[in-house]
């Protein structure tokens, strides 16, 4: 054999070696995502949006509760780290660019994106339920907004940075002070990229179990009292997976459904709204 | 004046940030204070973990978080680079979009449903093959692999793709293969690229909860062979923070939270610092 058709051989061997890593991975993939969809349509069906959850065994028994509860941990993680991240992040872009500090904040920022959300969990429970002396969707959302605001900080960060310089001087030519520049001008440009961070902290926020567990705890019954403990899709569905009853198995796939949808679609519509911004 | 309520208000919310930080690291150290006062270095050391005799040894966990992680990183770091390879080198354009976002969007489905899958569907097949409970550390380690492999083939894609096309095409014109150009110039020009995506991957594989929690078994033991069942620190937090009922049980599991973002601190911020430190541009 050739030196030439070694090198050949080599090539062949090693690229059906990454082809076949590529098929190993998706398989196992795929496998995971059928397993989903088929167990989460199977145990998917109207009384799961009108009944609240019940003992194992009754056929009444729905997730509306943690359904309900997911939304409003969400929803007011959503109210806490969005303005929070944006803010944040306009600094960073805008007033401190590379100022030492800004880079300081951009690099202990980057790697609380990647903490144990577990951790965030004790420290919140920590602050926030051993005052209150109980558990309650407060935490939760406390929890699930400081995870929340690093993701939207680098995103608004990266996005504003986008905008080209000569629009904000421009803007300043005409008389416009910076707040002005940065409301109308500088916002106005970046709306796309901003709205796609924000859906993406929401998507990433959404699948968290690790800092609810002892936080906002768990329910099975409907409540929105937030100073109480709230039911989240995430952890009724740990609760679920871990128990012994077969209907509370059925439950748990259909929130794991319910909630893989929402998250997929969420990373779809933030990354097609980035595509359309960037075809214009 | 508003432009200076404004620029405050923007300055508040970043140093907010630090803050926040700060306090986490101040506040789990102050309740931790009791354990680190009754235990000592014996507390990373010991394994004997039991509430009931207020003994608490946090080895096994620790042992467990490292070993599921290292096994993880067994299984996922050469598939991570045959996809990476695959995706960016092999793959037909249209292929490259459709697996690229596919694998993108992998990396966002929740960690509790790998879990689920892993107790439900894989479990059961480690427990016909190697006997036991199927619960353990080998279970741990292969379902973490599956979950940080679409994350870790992503960045490691993007390391491999900043290699700038002219080096690799000057390549080619020398009579390079395929396998003669990644392994001679891509991987070369994007060594530390590849490199930290894989130590970052490995930061968020030891902190990770919910895929581990189900399969893992929460037994303070260190565990003999690989399909043993154990445990590890996040799993041990899950499952024993509601539930502690004494301040020095409170207090060590408070410990075990400071060891966990220490240990992921430090291997993320090697991942950043050294291997993907970029440069930042100007305004």
């Amino acid at each position: 054999m050739t030196a030439v058709q070694k090198r050949v051989l080599v090539n062949k061997i090693i690229l059906a070696l990454s082809t076949l890593s590529a098929v190993i991975a998706i398989a196992f993939l795929f496998w995971i995502l059928t397993v989903l969809v088929m167990k989460g349509v199977g145990a998917f069906n109207w009384n799961i949006f009108i009944y609240e959850g019940s003992p194992p065994g009754y056929p009444e028994s729905g997730l509306k509760h943690a359904l309900v509860g997911q939304a409003i941990l969400v929803g007011l993680a959503t109210l806490i780290g969005v303005p929070l991240g944006i803010l944040a992040g306009t600094y960073l872009s805008e007033y401190g660019k590379n100022s030492k500090l800004a880079h300081f904040i951009r690099d202990i920022s980057d790697i609380m994106m990647s903490a144990p959300s577990i951790v965030i969990g004790a420290f919140v429970y920590a602050v926030v339920v051993m005052p209150m002396g109980h558990f309650s969707a407060w935490a939760g959302a406390i929890a699930l907004a400081i995870i929340m605001i690093p993701i939207i900080l680098r995103t608004t960060d990266d996005m504003l940075n986008l905008v080209p310089g000569t629009l904000r001087e421009a803007a300043f030519a005409l008389g416009a002070p910076k707040y002005k520049v940065i409301m109308d001008v500088v916002y106005r440009g970046a709306k796309a990229g901003i709205l796609t961070g924000v859906l993406l902290g929401i998507a990433r926020v959404g699948g968290e179990t690790a800092p609810l567990l002892f936080t906002s705890f768990n329910d099975n019954f409907f409540t929105t009292d937030l100073n109480d403990a709230m039911p989240s899709l995430t952890v009724t569905m740990f609760n679920y997976a871990i128990s012994p009853y077969q209907d509370w198995q059925q439950l748990g796939w259909a929130a794991a459904f319910i909630l893989s949808m929402f998250i997929l679609g969420l990373n779809i519509v933030g990354r097609l709204i980035l595509f359309a911004g960037k075809r214009k | 004046m508003i432009d200076k309520i404004f620029s405050n208000l923007t300055r508040f919310s970043a140093l907010l940030i630090l803050v926040i930080v700060a306090w986490i690291f101040v506040e789990l150290y102050n309740q931790s204070l009791e354990a680190i006062h009754a235990f000592g270095f014996d507390f990373i050391t010991q394994d004997e973990w039991a509430p009931n005799l207020e003994k608490f040894g946090a080895y096994s966990a620790i042992f467990g978080s490292v070993a599921s992680t290292f096994l993880a990183m067994l299984f996922a770091i050469p598939i991570a680079i045959g996809v990476a390879i695959f995706l960016s080198e092999i793959a037909h354009d249209k292929i490259k979009g459709f697996f690229g976002v596919s694998v993108e969007l992998l990396a966002a489905i929740p960690s509790v449903i790998y879990g689920m899958w892993g107790l439900f569907y894989f479990v059961p097949i480690i427990r016909d093959i190697f006997g036991g409970m199927g619960i353990g550390l080998l279970s741990a380690g292969i379902v973490l692999s599956i979950m940080i492999l679409p994350f870790m083939a992503a960045v490691t894609r993007d390391a491999m793709n900043t290699t700038p096309d002219i080096l690799k095409e000057s390549a080619y014109a020398l009579g390079g293969t395929q396998w003669d150009v990644i392994k001679d110039v891509i991987i070369p020009y994007a060594r530390a690229g590849i490199i930290g995506s894989i130590i970052l991957a490995l930061g968020r594989a030891i902190g990770e909860t919910m895929a581990v929690t189900f399969v893992m078994g929460n037994v303070h033991h260190t565990p003999q062979h690989i399909t043993d069942p154990a445990t590890s620190i996040p799993v041990t937090l899950a499952n024993e923070f509601a539930e502690a009922d004494s301040s020095l049980y409170f207090s060590s599991l408070f410990e075990l939270a400071l060891t966990l973002l220490v240990m992921s601190f430090v291997v993320i911020a090697i991942a950043k610092f050294y291997f993907l430190r970029k440069e930042r541009r100007g305004v």
